[in-house]
């Protein structure tokens, strides 16, 4: 090829965008890598000096969140039955025996029971919020709109006390529907101005074209805006449920037995005698994994949200 | 199908009145042209017809009902509107279906529809692409097919070839009214385009400022507009205005302009002050046997035809002669203006004088 192009990058110019593009990812892929190789070592490797980048892969640190364990003695070992499975035998190898599972399990169903309902209870109120933002004439409009703003201004710390006290009186406290209810409240305000923007970009007479076509208003809605706003409501869903999967300080606040979600939980994993840190990277392993697949399977519809309005066909 | 009546409709949006107590008839099958410049009220009439806009007081007849407050879907009128508004999540033939569904009509005959539509407007190649990709002229057809598939009682066009481009404008626009001549439906038709209201058209009503200046067939408004607003609007050039202060009688067939006296059709009316006396610039001819003197400013040439703008004693004017006449700028030109199409203004009113020729078109309106 000869010439240059105006719109299109030299090759050179190509090479120097890739390579800054993958420093770049290094530098913030590496806490997450750091933590992955962390689950799959044994607590040797694992606080080794200097780090061991090669090591023989174990899965002590996934039996150990899982379990329950005692120490037991080499003798009282010997005496035992072989084990029965791989996992008692991973245990039985660090000198353990599993009595009982961990409490891990239950605390990151919590994480998904709140993280996905409150994430569904706020587009559902979100959307329709912010399509009657958008479409009618709602008295002291602008009022609202920087109301329900302003309660995302305040940070939890200062109105976790009020919500406790609250929560106590209404029997709120350490539930799941608690927890659901306080990041729904939390995320409307998120979602209704990021929903409102989306459906403003719709133009109205598609909805005009429906009810010309014999639909009712909400047939309009849900047949003719819903679709259209489907990029926006999962770009929406994606922030939503980021927030309140990470959410660490009202989790730590309000809850402490039953609804307890991961985030305060995956810290106080300790194992016998020592830090665990292989159990405490493999919580953090596991604790990523949901959100990532939701991310993935919505990313197609998260790169064109974001970037809206600015390619609009 | 379906004949429209239009009683005193008005619409306020808050202080501001869009549309002022408009009245017309749309005959049924009637190619209907609302024409009008930008904000006069056309698009708030038509949305009002169709029930999109619910209209502050008057009244709506479609078919013999009244139905000024019912909602859109109850009215069986389809909108064509400006960016056709097509939905962008549903295929060709989906959008096409779409008001078929509606009416919870059985799937086999959606799909006999859909073809005999496709069939008429010759997009039976593009049914199953996504409407995202389609050329102006094709979007333009989805919209049509997705009107007509539902038979409904009218049309309802809101300046449906805005966005096409000049080239295309023309060939859609006889495309369509083929398609009215072939379907007979009542068609309401917007547009600011004087040229193509009157091409189009089989009646047309002229709106300024929310009211209705004047309705009628092209012919009969180019001949005898109804106000000043109307015979400038209309006409490319417009009307000549030649200003001068002095009286009519009724009965008077001569009117004296700057000393000069000309023949003009019978008055029904008298009128003195400021008036007008308007002539087409086709009616215009230079003669220099004439008295009326002016001098030429400009002349542009149109091929068969040129026109000469003149300054007259009475204001400037414009003169469409065969370009075969020999006039050069700075000449001085007798002007003669043809006695049977002349119309007089009251200025200050706006208002055409009644006379023996144009009172057959001004009194039904
Ligand atoms: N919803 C509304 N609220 C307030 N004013 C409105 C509304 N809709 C229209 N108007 C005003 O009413 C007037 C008439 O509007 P309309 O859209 O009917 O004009 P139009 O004749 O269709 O003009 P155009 O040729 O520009 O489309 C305009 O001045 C417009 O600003
Ligand atoms: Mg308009």
């Amino acid at each position: 090829m000869s010439g240059f192009s105006v719109t299109e990058p030299s090759q050179r110019q190509k090479w120097i965008a890739g390579l800054l593009v993958i420093t770049y990812a290094m530098v913030t892929l590496m806490p997450l890598l750091w933590i992955i190789a962390t689950g799959f070592k044994s607590p040797e490797d694992a606080i080794s000096y200097p780090p061991k980048v090669l090591f023989e892969p174990s899965l002590e640190g996934y039996v150990n969140l899982f379990s329950s364990r005692t120490r037991i003695t080499t003798g009282m070992q010997e005496s035992l039955q072989p084990a029965e499975t791989w996992y008692e035998q991973v245990a039985r190898d660090s000198g353990t025996i599993i009595v009982g599972p961990s409490r891990y399990g239950q605390r990151f169903l919590n994480s998904v029971v709140i993280g996905f309902g409150s994430t569904f209870l706020a587009i559902v109120f979100g959307t329709m919020a912010a399509y009657a933002f958008s479409r009618f004439k709602v008295p002291i409009k602008d009022d609202l709109l920087f109301f329900i703003l302003s309660t995302r201004m305040m940070p939890p710390i200062a109105v976790a006390i009020p919500i406790f006290l609250m929560f106590r009186q209404l029997g709120l406290n350490d539930t799941q529907l608690g927890m659901i209810l306080l990041y729904t409240a939390v995320n409307l305000s998120l979602s209704v101005w990021l929903l409102k923007g989306f459906i403003d970009e719709i133009p109205f007479e598609y909805e005009e074209a429906a009810l010309i076509d014999g639909y009712t208003r909400f047939q309009a809605f849900y047949k003719v805006v819903l679709p259209q706003a489907a990029t926006g409501i999962a770009s929406t869903a994606i922030f939503c449920l980021i927030f309140a999967w990470n959410e660490y300080a009202f989790a730590v606040l309000l809850t402490s037995g039953n609804a307890q979600t991961a985030p305060p939980f995956i810290p106080t994993i300790i194992g016998v005698g020592g830090q665990d840190w292989p159990a405490v990277a493999a919580g953090a392993t596991i604790f990523l994994i949901p959100v990532m697949i939701f991310t993935i399977l919505l990313r197609k519809h998260l790169l064109r949200g974001i970037t809206f309005g600015a390619v609009r066909k | 199908m379906a004949q429209i009546i239009i009683k005193n409709l008005r619409k306020d949006f808050g202080d501001f009145t869009a549309v002022k107590a408009s009245s017309f008839t749309i005959e049924d099958g009637e190619f209907f042209m609302l024409l009008g410049p930008s904000g006069c009220g056309k698009t708030t009439t038509l949305r009002m017809i169709a029930g999109l806009e619910l209209p502050t007081s008057g009244e709506i007849f479609i078919d013999g009902e009244e139905v000024s407050q019912k909602r859109a879907s109850q009215r069986d009128i389809a909108f064509v509107f400006q960016m056709f508004a097509l939905y962008p999540h549903m295929n060709v033939r989906q959008n096409i279906s779409y008001p078929l569904k509606s009416q919870g009509m059985p799937r086999a005959q959606i799909k006999a529809k859909v073809a005999e539509v496709a069939k008429i407007l010759g997009i039976e190649d593009i049914l199953s692409k996504p409407v995202g990709g389609l050329s102006g002229g094709d979007r333009q057809r989805v919209a049509l097919g997705r009107a007509i598939v539902r038979e409904p009682k009218a049309f309802m066009m809101d300046e449906p070839l805005g966005a096409l481009d000049a080239e295309f404008r023309e060939h859609m626009s006889e495309e369509l009214r083929a398609l009215h001549d072939r379907m007979g439906a009542t068609t309401v038709y917007v547009t600011h385009d004087q040229l193509e209201a009157m091409q189009m058209g089989d009646k047309i009503v002229v709106m300024n400022h929310g009211s209705v200046e004047q309705f009628g067939v092209p012919q009969q408004i180019y001949d005898w507009p109804a106000s000043l607003f109307v015979a400038d609007f209309i006409g490319s050039p417009p009307m000549n205005f030649l200003h001068f202060n002095g009286a009519v009688g009724e009965g008077d067939s001569k009117v004296s302009l700057s000393g000069q006296v000309f023949d003009i059709p019978q008055q029904l009316q008298a009128a003195s002050g400021d008036l007008v006396f308007g002539v087409r610039p086709e009616h215009v001819s230079l003669n220099d046997a004439s008295a009326y003197k002016g001098k030429v400013l400009a002349i542009e040439y149109l091929g068969t035809t040129q026109v000469i703008t003149i300054e007259s004693a009475n204001g400037v004017l414009k003169a469409r002669v065969a370009s075969a006449d020999m006039v050069e700028v700075g000449q001085q030109v007798g002007l003669v203006f043809n006695p049977r199409t002349i119309s007089l203004f009251d200025k200050s009113t706006g208002a055409a004088l009644l006379s023996d020729a144009n009172k057959g078109v001004l009194d039904h309106g």
